[in-house]
């Protein structure tokens, strides 16, 4: 079953290595199977209250009024909490390093952007108390038009969803509406290219559904400060977030986690946290806030949904010469983590492939749907779902290999990527080969003699030529080997075209910035530095 | 506030119990009313419980085959002589589900459960209530047709055991090996000298409640069990259906792949 | 309104007062302290809360608490003997068969259950008995394999 390679690059590396190949037991693998695992609610604490959130039934409406009065009386209520009570009610996950502005309020003060956002709080001495007396709160809404696709949010006329960002796009670098990359010519490399093919892919919200739903307790220490047992997974992020919206020092708040019920990038939002905190805090006892199954399918942040048209340039000797991306990403109606989602995408355009010209538009749109977050490569997952359906039309498109295809145009060290690094201890063509070996797929010998190294392998222009045993292509309606097809979305070409750059020629790279406003060394891979 | 749980040694005290309280639900496995109560459904009030032993009543014989509705899914599934009913009872649930489910409470659940009393259905079943001190047995199909006003105490169910080989049950889920009905089918299918008559088709997840297939059953009707002769039931099979849009499936993707299952179900996949 | 109810619990005798129309699984978690019995989805969708009630699999989710007076329940809690752990904990050690842990109090009580009345399963009698049962982390098969592993340990045992 797993199988470790050593045959590859054996000189690249020291063998001498005391863990990797190696079985080791996890440390908390004794607690999972004998059922002392200590989770966040595994804590049992007396006196402890509920607190369960009153969600909008609206995608998009204006709040008109609010009557508590009712819920306030009825039996175990300890408290209501309301926006008013929030005492920095406008936050950011990422405003943590500096990117991005706050845009989203913990509990929705006059405008409910989504439906299923919290609208007001109440804490009782049970989850069923909380729950009756959230049935007895009456909102009065004035529906406001809703935008549930992002290039309808971009058309002008759109419903405006988030405030802090009307035109309904994430502003990058304090002025553009989306993140660019640019390298090379993409139109020439388009006039040059004997297919051109457009294709439009579009992923679902996925969510992540783990079997522990997001939750925490807060609990009043002697010392003034509040013990928070949480299901999170960003421990110091969370603990730094729920400071800021309770506006007290992070110190005050001793956050304790670690085992998680499952996350995948669903317990990274800090949902619970803030409020059961304030809840806390006006109480004066220890309180729990934790999703039911129903809140953490329909509420609860999924991965989000990516548009992405992407058009690509090809040879018939395989060579990719251009390759251009636009896409859009769901935020949903705030921002969470989308916009970082973007900025791992562009860094990640063209995919593991070496093309001279590459060209990319991403933008982080803002809908009245349930705001995105993280989820298991989130920003990369669809873009590579979307390349590598691409690269199969491609290969058959050109009557090539699939698999020699992606052989032929993958990253060798020495390249030099779209985003002007260069490409280092790569692998791609060995996993190819392997997974072509172990599916006795077969390859022809130029390929399985291809190597990631530098220079290894073929020069890529002869390398794909004889194509004796190729299929002959099934006539793809794309083809358009004389005048590579043009499409609707596309600007205006370049008046004059300049020829693409020689492989080896890359554009130079960009100078450094002369001083970062980010705090880049933070959170490095938001803004394309790394630290060496 | 807490619900309020009352329970009754005596089935005809339940019964009078669930008449009379406000708000009032009788529980049986539990299954179908642990949800709305963990959900602090403000429906439920009061549940009603019995521990009367006759609900676990299970009598199998040559002709007549009665189920309490207490007998639960494990139990149908430990009858040997059940065997007829296995694949339905299997449909329900995962094992631990299957151990408190019961035959009176599927007769309840909103689609997309109720798979069982889709086969029960498709056999004809009649349905005994309990009311006051006595009983009241009433056809299955007209016990489904005004499940969803007001409440009654199923006591059992009962059916005529089917000819050999001539009862199926097919469960359609896109989640394996355990997810819930995007439909499910059961058939009842006499044969006389290689023709059938009286045949018994019941779907679940097809409208709000199983329902009896009468058009197909009709045109069933002295036709040989083979491609031909089903060929017009298939074609007539999603008459009177009302299928939901739901988070499992489309109504209309429930009402295309319906005649393709049926087709399955009747001749087998091979035999198109 | 509280309910007094007594059971057995992993061989222990029990007495608590239950909540009028609880559910066992928040009996057992916050009012006997049994913690390794999970929540995860109150309807019984997930399985994570899967205990023994006289040696039949079930969901304490959605069992009424007061319904198990006088019944014997076992959760994950009671699995093993003082240090000696239980072949299918073994068993799920050695296949790494849990990632967050969540689901494996449930999954472990769900195969005890088939191992109990089923010896000697198949590869499909142990995929029938987990079918309740969610993991949102490893993917089944390193759970199947270790349910299988523990039966065949057991026949070797016996043997």
């Amino acid at each position: 079953m797993f199988e470790l390679r050593k045959d590859i690059f054996a000189d690249e590396r020291d063998d001498n290595l005391k863990e990797i190949g190696q079985p080791t037991q996890r440390q908390d693998m004794l607690g999972h199977v004998t059922g002392t695992s200590t989770y966040y609610d595994d804590h049992r604490i007396a006196g402890l209250l509920h607190l369960k959130v009153l969600r909008s039934p609206h995608a998009h409406a204006r709040i008109r009024s609010i009557d508590d009065a009712a819920a306030a009386r009825a039996p175990g209520v300890k408290r209501i909490i309301r926006a008013a009570d929030v005492p920095v009610n406008l936050n950011t996950l990422l405003s943590l390093i500096q990117f991005g502005k706050d845009d989203e309020p913990s509990l929705a003060n006059d405008i409910v952007r989504y439906k299923g956002e919290p609208i007001l709080g109440i804490v009782a001495t049970s989850e069923r108390a909380a729950i009756e007396a959230l049935g007895l709160v009456r909102v009065s809404y004035d529906q406001l038009p809703a935008v549930f696709d992002v290039e309808e949010a971009l058309k002008p006329g759109a419903p405006s969803v988030n405030a802090t960002y009307p035109k309904n796009t994430f502003e990058y670098h304090g002025k553009y509406d989306h993140q660019k990359l640019r390298y090379g010519d993409v139109e020439a490399g388009f006039a040059q290219a004997d297919v051109v093919l457009e294709e439009r892919y579009q992923m679902s919200p996925i969510e992540h559904a783990p079997v522990e739903t997001n939750g925490s307790i807060a609990v009043p220490d002697t010392n003034g400060r509040f013990v928070v047992y949480t299901s999170t997974q960003a421990l110091f992020f969370s603990l730094d977030t729920a400071a800021k919206i309770n506006a007290v020092p992070s110190n005050q708040l001793h956050f304790i986690g670690g085992t998680v019920g499952g996350g995948f990038g669903g317990k990274v939002d800090t949902m619970t946290e803030p409020l059961v905190i304030l809840a806390a805090r006006l109480t004066g006892a220890p309180v729990r806030y934790r999703f039911s199954r129903h809140e953490e399918m329909q509420f609860g942040a999924p991965r989000g949904a990516e548009r992405i048209y992407v058009k690509d340039g090809v040879m018939r000797d395989g060579r990719i010469v251009a390759r251009k991306v636009r896409a859009y990403f769901d935020s949903g109606a705030y921002t969470r983590l989308s916009s970082y989602a973007v900025v791992k995408c562009v860094a990640h355009i063209p995919g593991p492939y070496t093309i001279p010209n590459a060209h990319a538009d991403v933008y982080c749109v803002f809908t009245n749907r349930t705001p995105a977050t993280a989820m298991r490569g989130f920003g990369v997952t669809a873009l590579d779902f979307a390349l590598e359906c691409q690269m199969d039309k491609l290969a058959v498109a050109i009557g090539m290999d699939p698999i020699e295809f992606r052989i032929l145009n993958a990253y060798r060290d020495g390249d030099m990527k779209a985003h002007r690094r260069e490409a280092k201890n790569c692998a791609l063509i060995e996993c190819a080969q392997v997974a072509a070996e172990k599916a006795n797929w077969p390859l022809r010998e130029q390929f399985r003699r291809m190597s990631s190294r530098i220079g290894g392998g073929a020069d890529r222009t002869a390398a794909g030529v004889d194509r004796s045993r190729a299929p002959t292509p099934a006539a793809p309606a794309r083809t358009a080997a004389a005048a590579p097809q043009r499409v609707a979305y596309e600007r205006p070409a370049p008046p004059a075209p300049t020829p693409p750059p020689a492989r080896g020629a890359p554009p130079p790279p960009p100078s450094p910035p002369a001083g970062s406003t980010h705090g880049a060394p933070r959170f490095s891979s938001v803004f394309g530095t790394r630290r060496r | 506030m807490s619900v309020n749980v009352k329970t009754f040694a005596r089935l005809a005290d339940a019964a009078s119990a669930l008449a009379n309280e406000r708000g009032a639900r009788f529980m049986g496995g539990g299954t179908v009313l642990m949800r709305l109560i963990n959900d602090t459904n403000p429906a439920v009030e009061t549940v009603v419980r019995s521990t009367d032993q006759s609900l676990l009543h299970l009598a199998v014989s040559s002709g007549r085959i009665e189920l309490g509705s207490g007998v639960t899914m494990a139990a149908v599934l430990a009858e040997r002589d059940l065997a007829f009913l296995h694949a339905a009872a299997r449909a329900v649930g995962g094992p631990a589900i299957r151990e408190a489910a019961t035959v009176g409470g599927n007769l309840f659940a909103r689609t997309p459960y109720g798979d069982f009393a889709t086969a029960l259905l498709a056999l004809d079943a009649t349905v005994t209530l309990a009311v006051g001190l006595g009983q009241r047995e009433l056809p299955l199909e007209e016990f489904l047709d005004r499940r969803e006003r007001g409440t009654s105490l199923v006591s059992a169910v009962a059916f005529k055991r089917p000819a050999a080989e001539a009862f199926r049950f097919l469960k359609v889920t896109r989640v394996h090996p355990r997810g819930v009905s995007v439909l499910s089918i059961a058939a009842q299918l006499p044969l006389a000298s290689g023709r059938i008559t009286g045949a018994r088709i019941a779907f679940g997840g097809m409208n709000r409640t199983p329902v009896r297939a009468k058009a197909a059953e009709r045109a069933l009707e002295g036709r040989a069990l083979d491609a031909a002769g089903i060929a017009p039931a298939l074609a007539v099979a999603a008459e009177g259906t009302a299928p939901a849009d739901d988070a499992i499936a489309s109504a209309w993707w429930r009402r295309e792949i319906l005649p393709v299952h049926l087709r399955r179900l009747l001749i087998g996949p091979g035999q198109a | 309104m509280k309910t007094p109810v007594q059971f057995r619990l992993n061989g222990e005798d029990v007495a608590a007062f239950a909540e009028s129309g609880a559910n066992l699984l928040d009996v057992l978690r916050e009012v006997v302290g049994d913690l390794s019995v999970k929540g995860g989805c109150w309807q019984g969708s997930c399985g994570a809360c899967t205990v023994l009630i006289d040696g039949a699999p079930r969901l304490s989710c959605l069992t009424l608490a007061e319904s198990i007076a006088g019944r014997s329940i076992e959760t994950a809690a009671g699995l093993r003997r003082g240090a000696e752990l239980h072949p299918l904990q073994i068993a799920f050690m050695e296949r790494f068969a849990a990632q967050c842990g969540y689901c494996t109090s449930g999954m472990l009580m769900a195969a005890k259950a088939l191992l109990d009345r089923n010896p000697s399963p198949t590869r499909e009698d142990v995929v029938e008995a987990l079918g309740g049962n969610i993991c949102r982390c490893t993917g089944y098969e390193p759970i199947i394999q270790a349910v299988l592993d523990a039966a065949s340990g057991d026949r070797r045992r016996r043997a």
